[in-house]
């Protein structure tokens, strides 16, 4: 067995004249749970597509554990769990029976397959509806026998492709708390637009966008990008007046009033948060909440691919 | 060989699970044997001939045929990219050629049933009199033999589209041409200005010839060879189209 490592190559898909990936060229490593993150059409499904083997990449290509997968696609996809993008599954079968047929094709016999299904079956607690056609249940439960198929053969990396779009709160809270309790020692790439997501999930996010790779960095790491981050926001009765006190300060860079908050933006390397503190108690205004930014992720976003678009 | 086989069977068994499961498999055994049954007695006229054999009932096959098998195969690739599953299947480790023949073995022996269960008329001419059972062995052969042939036409035509209307019309025309090769009607097309050696090419592609001579009672290892030809091509330009659309 090689490194445990995706190592994308110059990977571009073309159709006709679109560029939809274009030479991509990324390594991910195991314990990383990467998100990628991009506007709608940017080229994150396509890729995905390309590194399970589902469509071929008109250049470059990709190793999955060192397997190739243009030279060696069936010992790449072996070491692949996917969920495609709205969890398709053959909606007549009884979820027992299609977990069975995945066991199956993915190499176990006999009473292997049984077991290998009876344990994905476990893991998502889809016990109470092993006979049902997948068809009959609701969208959460579809959602995880789609992640039930993707990790019956315990694979060492996980692409899912939008795993919780579609979802209410309280699905997306427990399919983003199952890929959590799967994500030791694999590589698992999720896509999503969704940002909280990313927060919630991944410790490295790739924003793509027109198909090429922008920014690749941690979660915190791009919301330090923000130009909320270290900002200091406050609701305060007279407002004006406070807002002309504060914009004295040597500290502060910049102060914005909008829609009663007032946001005050530190200057380069120094901190905000104490001294409008202690302003605000030696001048006794009346603060009816006071809050450190960390970053905006959607702003980051907003502002990294509209640059791009641009 | 396991290795090899195992994907083509297990694609198989959930192929032929999936037509019990829904009414497709009871629609069309009950659509396909009433209307086995009207061609023979109606308008084969199958008790005026006064003589003990299957032929007005297997006459009508490759017209049967025509349409019904069409009507199987359009669902087979066509419907799995409407569904996504497409992108289920062959992202499994399995080969496209793996996937192409699993679906392909189970529509036959699907067909194969339902051909099976066509049994009463053989009992019927039992019967009312003694005909030569080779001769209908021969022509249950033959017929599903043919079968393999629609279907395998049919399955590459549903990898082509999406849409499963498309699919079924595009496989009616093709097994139409296939079925008259040999007749007037495609060779006029030809005669007059094509060598005789491309004329006869064409007629012996046709169905019908190929299945007439193996429903006499005739298997002549020519016969089986060209279903067997026609059917491994037509998988075979399946599971090209399916790496195109994986490339495109």
């Amino acid at each position: 067995m090689g490194v445990l490592q995706i190592e994308a190559r110059q990977l571009s898909k073309h159709y006709g004249n679109l560029v939809a990936v274009d030479e991509l060229s990324f390594e991910v490593g195991a314990g990383e749970v990467l998100g990628f993150l991009g506007p709608n059409g940017a080229g994150k499904s396509t890729t995905m597509k390309m590194l399970t083997g589902f469509l071929a990449p008109t250049s470059g290509t990709a190793l999955i554990n060192g397997h190739d997968i243009v030279d060696d696609s069936l010992a790449a996809r072996r070491c692949i769990g996917y969920l495609p993008e709205g969890a398709p599954s053959y909606g007549e079968m009884g979820v027992r029976a299609f977990l069975q047929f995945v066991a199956r094709a993915r190499g176990f016999e006999g009473r292997k397959a049984a077991a290998a299904a009876a344990g994905a079956i476990e893991r998502l607690n889809l016990d109470g509806v092993t006979e049902q056609p997948i068809e009959t249940l609701s969208k959460g439960f579809k959602r995880r026998v789609g992640l039930a198929q993707a990790i019956i053969h315990d694979p060492q990396v996980l692409i899912m492709d939008e795993p919780t779009d579609g979802l209410d709160p309280n699905q997306k809270h427990e399919v983003r708390r199952l890929i959590r309790e799967m994500s030791k020692d694999k590589i698992i790439v999720i896509s999503t637009h969704l940002l909280e997501e990313v927060q919630a999930l991944c410790n490295r996010a790739m924003i793509i966008s027109g198909g090429r790779l922008l920014v690749d960095d941690t979660p915190a790491g791009l919301i330090a990008r923000s130009r909320y981050h270290e900002a200091v926001t406050l609701v305060v009765e007279q407002p004006e007046r406070v807002a002309s006190v504060l914009s004295e300060l040597p500290e502060a860079r910049k102060v914005e009033l909008r829609e009663g908050e007032l946001t005050v933006f530190p200057a380069p390397g120094r901190r905000l948060f104490e001294v409008i503190a202690d302003a605000v108690r030696a001048n006794g205004w009346a603060v009816s909440e006071l809050r450190l930014e960390a970053g905006r992720l959607d702003e980051v976003f907003r502002q990294i691919t509209r640059q791009e678009v641009s | 060989m396991r290795r090899v086989a195992g994907p083509v069977l297990n694609v198989m068994r959930r192929e032929l699970a999936g037509y019990f499961s829904t009414p497709v498999a009871w629609v069309f055994i009950v659509i396909f044997l009433v209307m086995a049954g009207v061609f023979a007695f109606y308008i084969g006229a199958f008790y005026d001939r006064g003589i003990a054999d299957l032929d007005p009932f297997f006459t009508f096959h490759p017209w049967l045929y025509l349409f019904l098998v069409p009507a199987i195969a359009m669902r087979l690739w066509a419907e799995e990219r409407r569904s996504g599953t497409v992108e289920l299947l062959l992202t499994l480790p399995l080969t496209a050629w793996q996937a192409v023949l699993g679906k392909f073995l189970a529509a036959w022996l699907f067909i194969g049933l339902a051909l099976l269960l066509t049994f009463p008329v053989w009992l019927t001419v039992n019967y009312l009199g003694a005909p030569d059972n080779g001769v209908i062995v021969a022509g249950y052969v033959g017929s599903w033999l043919m079968a393999g042939g629609f279907l395998a036409i049919g399955s590459c035509m549903s990898a082509l589209t999406r849409n499963q209307v498309v699919a079924f019309i595009l496989s009616v025309v093709v097994c139409f041409g296939f079925l008259l090769s040999g007749l007037p009607m495609v060779t006029d097309l030809f005669s007059g200005w094509a060598p005789q050696a491309l004329l006869d090419t064409i007629a012996d592609f046709s169905f019908l010839a190929h299945f007439a001579t193996i429903s006499r009672g005739v298997i002549d290892l020519r016969d089986l060879v060209y279903f067997a030809l026609v059917i491994t091509f037509w998988l075979l330009a399946n599971t090209i189209v399916l790496e195109m659309k994986k490339a495109s």
